[in-house]
Parts: C-alpha cells; sequence; structure tokens
C-alpha cells in the first residue's frame, strides 16, 4: 500500500519533470517488468484523456477594429465553453497572406468579406462556414470633447482630416462615400491623411494632429457612449454597410472549440456585446 | 517591369529625403563625433549613449513618440508652433527631421571611429606650422578622414532610404509629400499586390547592392593601397 503510494507520487513527478525523474523511475521499472506495464498503462490513458478532451483549443486571428470586443467575447467563451481561445491581432491583409503562407490560425476574423471569401474560392477555408460576424458603423471622431465632430467637418475648421486608406481598409472605403455624399471629397482631398489601418488613423486623432477624422465607432464606444472626445455617428444611408466576415480555415475541420467559436459568434451573448462597442444598425445615444 | 505614377513618384521622394538628410547630418554628426573623439568630459559616455538610442529603439515606437512630441500638445509641437511654422507630422519636413534623428548614430559613429583612429598628432603637428584650428580641420583632419566620412554618407543615405517603421506612423500617406518606397512597397502588400511590391522591392534591393558593393569595393581598392581615391 505504502509502497504503491510512493511510486504513484514518482510517476507524477516524472511526468511533470520527465529529465530529472526519469532516470531513478526507469532504473527501478527495470526491475520490476510487471509494474512497469501498469505505470505506462495509466501514463497512455492519462495523456488521451487530455487529448480526445472536452476543452479544445483554437487559434483566432482578428482584424484590428473588432479587439475589444473579441477580448470580451473570448473571456465569456472560455467561461461558457471551457474551451480555450488564443486571440491574434493585425490587418486583415497581413493575415490573408499569412494564411495562404501556413500560419497555424483556426478562424479568420476578417474586417472584410473579400478576403474570406477569396480563402474559401482558393481552398483554405472550410466551405459554407462563413458569415457576417459584425456590421461595422462608421463615426466622425474629434479628440476635442468641446467641440463638435460635424460642425468641424461642415464649417470647414480642419487642417488635416484622418481616413484608413481606402486601398487596404473597408473603413476607409465607407470614409470615402461619406466625404462623397457630403460632396466635400474635393475640399478635403488636400488635407487628408491616411493611416494604414484604422487603429493608426485614431492614433493620428488621439495624437491631435488630425482635428477630425473616421474611425470605428467601436474604438471610440464603450457600454453604448462615447468614450472620450466628441463623435458624429454617420447615418448608414451614407456609405455602403462595412460587413465584416468570420469563416473557418481547413486545419480547424475537426477542432471542437474553432467550431463552438464560430456558433458563439452568432449568440444572444455575442449580440449584447457587439451593441455595447457600437456594432451593427441600431439607435445609439451619443 | 511596370511603374506607376505613385511608384515613380515615390522613388523620387525617397532620394530627396535621403540626400536631404544626409546633407544636413554630415552637417550636424561632424562636431559631435568630433567632440566625442577629442573631449576628456565625463559626459561623452553620455552623449554616446544619447546619440545610440536610435539604434536599440524600435523604429515604430520611435515614430510614435515622435508623432506625441511633434503634435499640437507635444513639447516639439508647441516649440514649432510659437515659431509659427505649424506642426510637422504629415509633412515632408518632419519626416526630415525625424528621419535625422532616426539616422544620426549611423553618420556619427563612422566618423567618430575614423577620427579617434587618426588621433591628435596630425592637428597637433598642423598647429606648429601655424595652422588655425578651422584651417587644420579642412585640410588636415577631413581629408585624412575620407574614408570615415564616405561610409557615414553611404550608411546615413542607404538608411534613410529604407526607413519605414517612423515614416509609417508620422507620415500619413500622403503623394508627393511622405509616401517614399517602403510605405508604397507595404501598401502594395497590404493590397496584395505582390507583382508591384515585388518589382518595387527588386529596384529597392538592386540600388542598395551597387551602392554598398561600390563602397566596399573602394574600401578594398583603399587599404590595398590604391592610393587616393575621391
Amino acid at each position: 500500500m505504502g509502497k504503491k503510494e510512493t511510486l504513484i507520487k514518482k510517476v507524477s513527478v516524472a511526468v511533470r519533470h520527465p529529465l530529472s525523474a526519469g532516470k531513478r523511475l526507469t532504473k527501478r521499472l527495470l526491475k520490476k517488468p510487471g509494474r512497469a506495464a501498469v505505470v505506462l498503462f495509466s501514463l497512455c490513458t492519462g495523456l488521451s484523456l487530455s487529448h480526445a478532451g472536452i476543452a479544445a483549443e483554437a487559434l483566432v486571428a482578428v482584424a484590428s477594429n473588432f479587439t475589444a470586443p473579441a477580448k470580451d467575447l473570448a473571456a465569456m467563451f472560455e467561461k461558457d465553453t471551457g474551451h480555450k481561445i488564443t486571440l491574434s491581432f493585425g490587418s486583415s491583409g497581413k493575415m490573408l497572406a499569412q494564411i495562404v503562407n501556413g500560419a497555424p490560425y483556426d478562424v479568420f476574423m476578417s474586417a472584410d468579406q473579400a478576403k474570406p471569401e477569396k480563402l474559401e474560392h482558393d481552398g483554405l477555408a472550410v466551405k459554407g462556414t462563413r458569415f457576417t460576424y459584425a456590421l461595422g458603423t462608421l463615426a466622425l471622431w474629434t479628440a476635442d470633447s468641446g467641440s463638435s465632430a460635424e460642425a468641424i467637418l461642415r464649417n470647414d475648421q480642419y487642417q488635416h482630416i484622418a481616413i484608413a486608406n481606402p486601398r487596404l481598409a473597408p473603413y476607409g472605403v465607407a470614409a470615402e462615400q461619406v466625404l462623397e455624399h457630403l460632396d466635400l471629397t474635393g475640399s478635403s482631398q488636400p488635407r487628408r491623411v491616411m493611416g494604414e489601418n484604422i487603429t493608426q488613423t485614431w492614433q493620428f486623432i488621439a495624437s491631435g494632429n488630425a482635428e477630425i477624422g473616421f474611425v470605428a465607432l467601436s474604438q471610440v464606444m464603450k457600454d453604448g457612449s462615447i468614450t472620450s472626445g466628441n463623435a458624429w455617428i454617420i447615418p448608414p444611408e451614407y456609405y455602403q454597410p462595412v460587413k465584416q466576415d468570420a469563416v473557418l480555415l481547413k486545419r480547424a475541420v475537426q477542432n471542437d472549440a474553432a467550431t463552438a467559436w464560430l456558433a458563439y459568434l452568432q449568440s444572444e451573448n455575442a449580440a449584447v456585446i457587439l451593441q455595447r462597442y457600437g456594432y451593427g444598425n441600431f439607435p445609439v445615444t451619443p | 517591369m511596370h511603374l506607376s505614377d505613385s511608384d515613380l513618384s515615390a522613388i523620387w521622394l525617397t532620394l530627396k529625403l535621403a540626400t536631404l538628410v544626409t546633407l544636413i547630418l554630415l552637417v550636424v554628426a561632424t562636431p559631435i563625433a568630433l567632440w566625442l573623439s577629442r573631449s576628456q568630459s565625463r559626459f561623452t559616455g553620455v552623449v554616446s549613449a544619447v546619440v545610440a538610442l536610435p539604434l536599440v529603439l524600435p523604429p515604430s515606437v520611435l515614430g510614435f513618440y515622435l508623432l506625441i512630441a511633434m503634435g499640437p500638445n507635444g513639447p516639439l509641437g508647441q516649440f514649432t508652433q510659437s515659431l509659427g511654422l505649424g506642426t510637422l507630422p504629415f509633412t515632408f519636413t518632419g519626416l526630415v527631421v525625424a528621419s535625422v534623428i532616426y539616422s544620426l548614430p549611423f553618420v556619427v559613429q563612422p566618423i567618430q571611429n575614423a577620427l579617434t583612429a587618426l588621433g591628435k598628432r596630425p592637428g597637433e603637428v598642423a598647429a606648429t606650422l601655424g595652422a588655425g584650428p578651422i584651417d587644420s580641420f579642412f585640410h588636415v583632419t577631413l581629408p585624412l578622414a575620407k574614408p570615415g566620412f564616405l561610409t557615414a554618407a553611404v550608411l546615413g543615405f542607404t538608411h534613410t532610404v529604407g526607413e519605414f517603421g517612423v515614416v509609417l506612423m508620422i507620415g500619413g500617406n500622403i503623394p508627393d509629400q511622405t509616401r517614399v518606397i517602403s510605405v508604397q512597397i507595404y501598401d502594395h502588400v497590404e493590397a496584395l499586390n505582390y507583382g508591384q511590391a515585388h518589382t518595387l522591392s527588386g529596384l529597392m534591393v538592386a540600388f542598395a547592392f551597387i551602392v554598398l558593393l561600390a563602397l566596399y569595393g573602394l574600401r578594398r581598392r583603399n587599404k590595398q593601397g590604391g592610393g587616393s581615391w575621391l
């Protein structure tokens, strides 16, 4: 009885510190081959239990505009399901290039529809798993809370207006459409500065270098209200909706955590978080 | 090989930036290097460390703090505004200032090494022959330390051509103003126009290789006693 307990203890030590304890244990086990078989068996079952398991892991590539809600969602998801989600943030273009070149992502949450579509078309994503997980809302924002972003734009009181590069970011395309709609394309052109993504665009405005600029509402909103400065939530009829699609990647066909995550994104819980961060077309009080 | 108008404008802008920055740096770095190589002051260590800082800081970090410092609420920004110059981010002048800071160690260090290797003796000999300090610098020190100055100029130039993180942070991607080659390549890659990215990158590699090859070729010839060059 006592002997058995010490053996179990040593096995557990060996599992935790295979190099240090391994030698002594092997020596002992070699003397008693019967016991060795038992130990090996229990080791194997232990390992397979953790593998076939209830809890799985997934690595998710997320467009940077969705950083804050994704973190909240992942924390809730892990608590609710026991699965583990690791988030990786960046621009959709860079992530697409990484996926094409073999990056180990299980799910891709893009800032647009075109890139997940392309992956599906090229056979790198699982057909039929693509869906729109968020509808981006555009806001004109100034870091100065004492003024109105809309008035600054309409009264032409700015030296620089920041937008995301329309070649790279869907929010940049939407910003151009808004300027076009307001008939301000020409007058804003020489004063336009471009961020390579929506995060950098926010930085230009937050640092005061651009008086106003177009950002994702999610960047300046938390719990349903504007966190700092002043924002004009652009009426949805001024631009084409920014549809952000997610897709399951080929390597994750068998990954329970990845499929559960995609389902979770479409749940009621997710809808609540999305609203708090200003995604979707619904009335918001600034 | 096809280069668009915006590619050509980025190339031209980059060459303009690098040339201007190199010229400014040669003027700024020479007195610093001279002081560092001659002075007995205990502050030389501090100054050397400050000069070398841009080597250690990630360019995007440096660029981010320049964006804040040069912005309307930053100390540099308030200074330039009080002079009636406005703020520096999103302007060509801003890129020049940032690049001078960013490439400073690449110009100071080769000149400093050359001057240290030269020692005080040539200057002292010139003084005994009646040369003033300025005369002696331009007619004795400078010609003798020429290889160091050439290395410094080439490194400063090529390093500025290759600059990316700082420009991305403070540039704002404005055509003919702040959109340099590296930013243009990055745009092509991000927009999945790999073909155009390959063309521009290939040109950049070829250019850098030729310049560096010329530099090291000259150095080799000089070492073998090929006589004075330049």
